[in-house]
């Protein structure tokens, strides 16, 4: 594919970026000023590859005549215009099945950081309070915790098995129920049903126009004074001024973190706060996955210039 | 104390733990309470005075950490003693021979296992040292987090598949990890493979759990050769006794990156922690507190009165060590 011209909105993974070096003709978009860019090589562009934090928007798209295909490095597309794709023939491919395990594994990582308050320990002991003040305070038990799943797709599937095994009853929304193929867990037909119904309530569901902002004021304060939110979604899943007021009040007990509305900004108040995990959307970010997914990229672009099926079409 | 006008006295009872009001309240309405923190005395003095009452107490609650030893002094000065109820699963600190010639006798797993799965992510994947770049502000001025490695699939090797052994095992298992494990013997119907020492163990490992009592057999059973076993890529988890494991050369390891990392909630020399984990990003430390959730100390609380209850009335111990 040493014809295709990719262009790489930002440096999202050195081993991509240096296979797509390799392999095919890289622009790297960040190198120059936008307008500028586009001027000098719009025309050459046949593939854009992209991440969480940068996808191909409308306004991208126009500007890139000879676009065929965009392969995010994500398996959320939520920043790639898909109307304008479908509209254009664009094709679409991102990254599932080989982050699931990862995104999981943090999900029931930071339900478990949150509750045992783990990272506030180790600041604890970090800071000499061990010897000068004495045991840490009590925390709170996670086996047997009731989880709630928003979204029970592969990553949520993911999270509900690693939670059965600390004896959590699973409940989940989304929807449509899917009872058979799920008799051991109970769906709500509300997120605010689910909230009623569970201590933490995980956010594992796709970004769209009907998710947007789908754990509101109301999830949270149902959810609770000893209630813990995890977010592994995306930002915007999340009314984040509500969610920061709720948790300085009390009105929710805790919150795990991976993803923000404005990353790389976290608000503030969130910084100062004991009863919060926050990690840097590392949701995905292990070797292991990440040299996964770069492969899945480099896959679904032979693919495309090969005229092969896609490994893992979105459109 | 002169014992209550009314009624049968209450039975003596040495209390060697700090603990709340709430408790002792529970404790002053069922038995006569020697309190040893609160009575300020000297050890020794403070047994004297309680052996030598009309009605010598005969239970003691006491309290794991080795602050203090329920060994042979202890027994001989209060031989009225006979049932010591203890909290932590390890009973390293009493002296069970001692206990098991003068006649005097699974729950809490369930928080240690939690707390151990939660420092092998944390150490995998590196939750404490983000939540720290986070709140530094590091992110908008560093950029992204450097990747770090997945739990799904390791081969997880444990010491000791006792109660909270296999619960861990049973969590990880979920993660897709590959269990395996080290103990004085295999067990009948463990379905993972057993290794005959910890050293084989460790080298086919890529995270190393310790989840053993402590005893002569497995003090400083994860020393240098274990640790060089378990190699550059592995990491070290204990929720155990510090003393399980060899700290000068766990720093050293550490240090020199002759292993990856460790999750430790338990130390040498409590509560003091060797200076030079403290900058290090691929260690989590806790406080040894891998049992104390609320939920466990209202189930200890009713454990340790049911317990004493149980002896008063003859009936058989609800959670003995030595056969009652």
């Amino acid at each position: 594919m040493e014809s295709l011209g990719v262009l790489l909105l930002y440096p999202v993974n050195a081993y991509l970026e240096q296979e797509l070096d390799r392999r095919c003709r890289l622009y790297r978009f960040w190198e120059s000023p936008r307008e500028e860019f586009l001027r000098a090589h719009a025309g050459a562009v046949r593939a854009v590859v992209g991440n969480a934090n940068y996808g191909a928007d409308a306004a991208l798209i126009d500007a890139l005549p000879a676009l065929e295909i965009v392969a995010s490095f994500s398996v959320g597309i939520d920043r790639v215009d898909l109307a304008k794709c479908r509209e254009r023939g664009i094709r679409v491919t991102n990254t599932p099945d080989v982050l699931t395990d990862d995104v999981a594994d943090l999900a029931v990582g930071l339900a478990i950081a949150v509750l045992r308050r783990i990272p506030q320990a180790d600041r604890y002991v970090r800071a000499g309070l061990w010897k000068s003040r004495g045991d840490y305070t009590l925390t709170t038990r996670f086996s047997g915790k009731r989880v709630g799943i928003i979204g029970l797709g592969r990553i949520g599937q993911a999270v509900a098995r690693r939670v059965e095994a600390f004896d959590c009853p699973v409940n989940y929304h989304q929807r449509t129920e899917q009872k058979s193929v799920y008799p051991n867990y109970t769906y709500y037909p509300t997120v605010v049903e689910l909230a009623s119904n569970s201590d933490v309530l995980v956010v594992a569901c796709p970004l769209n126009a009907s998710t947007r902002h789908i754990v509101s004021r109301e999830v949270m304060e149902t959810l609770g004074p000893k209630g813990v939110l995890i977010n592994v979604g995306r930002g915007p899943h999340v009314d984040e001024p509500e969610m920061v007021a709720a948790l300085a009040d009390g009105r929710l007990g805790g919150a795990g973190l991976d993803v923000f509305e404005d990353e790389p900004n976290v608000p503030e108040a969130l910084l100062g706060m004991d009863n919060v995990v926050l990690v840097p959307h590392v949701g995905s970010g292990t070797y292991e996955t990440r040299k996964a997914m770069a492969d899945l990229v480099l896959g679904n672009l032979e693919a495309h210039v090969l005229s092969k099926p896609l490994l893992t079409p979105v459109v | 104390m002169a014992s209550a006008a009314t009624g049968a006295a209450k039975p003596g009872l040495l209390l060697l733990r700090r603990t709340d009001a709430t408790f002792i309240a529970a404790l002053r309405a069922r038995f006569r309470v020697h309190d040893f923190y609160a009575s300020g005395a000297a050890l020794p003095d403070y047994l004297t005075a309680a052996a030598a009452e009309p009605d010598p107490p005969r239970t003691a609650l006491v309290v794991a950490g080795g602050a203090i030893l329920v060994d042979a002094a202890f027994l001989d000065a209060v031989p009225s003693v006979g049932c010591v109820v203890t909290t932590g699963a390890g009973v390293d600190h009493v002296d069970l021979a001692q206990c098991a010639r003068r006649g005097a006798g699974e729950i809490f797993s369930v928080d240690v296992a939690d707390h151990a799965v939660g420092l092998l992510i944390g150490v995998l994947r590196r939750v404490a040292a983000a939540d720290r770049y986070v709140r530094a502000g590091l992110w908008p001025a560093q950029g992204d987090y450097p990747l770090t490695t997945k739990l799904s699939g390791k081969r997880v090797g444990i010491i000791g598949l006792g109660s909270i052994g296999s619960q861990i095992a049973k969590r990880l298992q979920a993660f897709g990890c590959a269990i395996s494990y080290h103990s004085r013997e295999p067990k009948a119907f463990a379905p993972y493979r057993y290794l005959p020492d910890a050293h084989a163990l460790a080298a086919d490992s890529d995270a190393l759990i310790v989840a053993c009592a402590l005893n002569d057999a497995t003090r400083r059973i994860v020393g240098r050769c274990v640790l060089d076993a378990l190699g550059p890529n592995g990491v070290l988890v204990n929720i155990a006794r510090g003393v399980n494991v060899d700290e000068q050369e766990l720093v050293a390891a550490l240090q020199e990156g002759r292993i990856a990392g460790a999750g430790l909630d338990v130390f040498q020399n409590e509560p003091h922690v060797p200076p030079e984990l403290r900058d290090m990003d691929n260690v989590v430390l806790t406080a040894h507190e891998a049992v104390f959730t609320e939920e466990s100390r209202a189930n200890l609380q009713e454990l340790m009165i049911g317990n004493l209850e149980a002896f008063f009335s003859g009936k058989p111990l609800l959670t003995p060590v030595l056969p009652p």
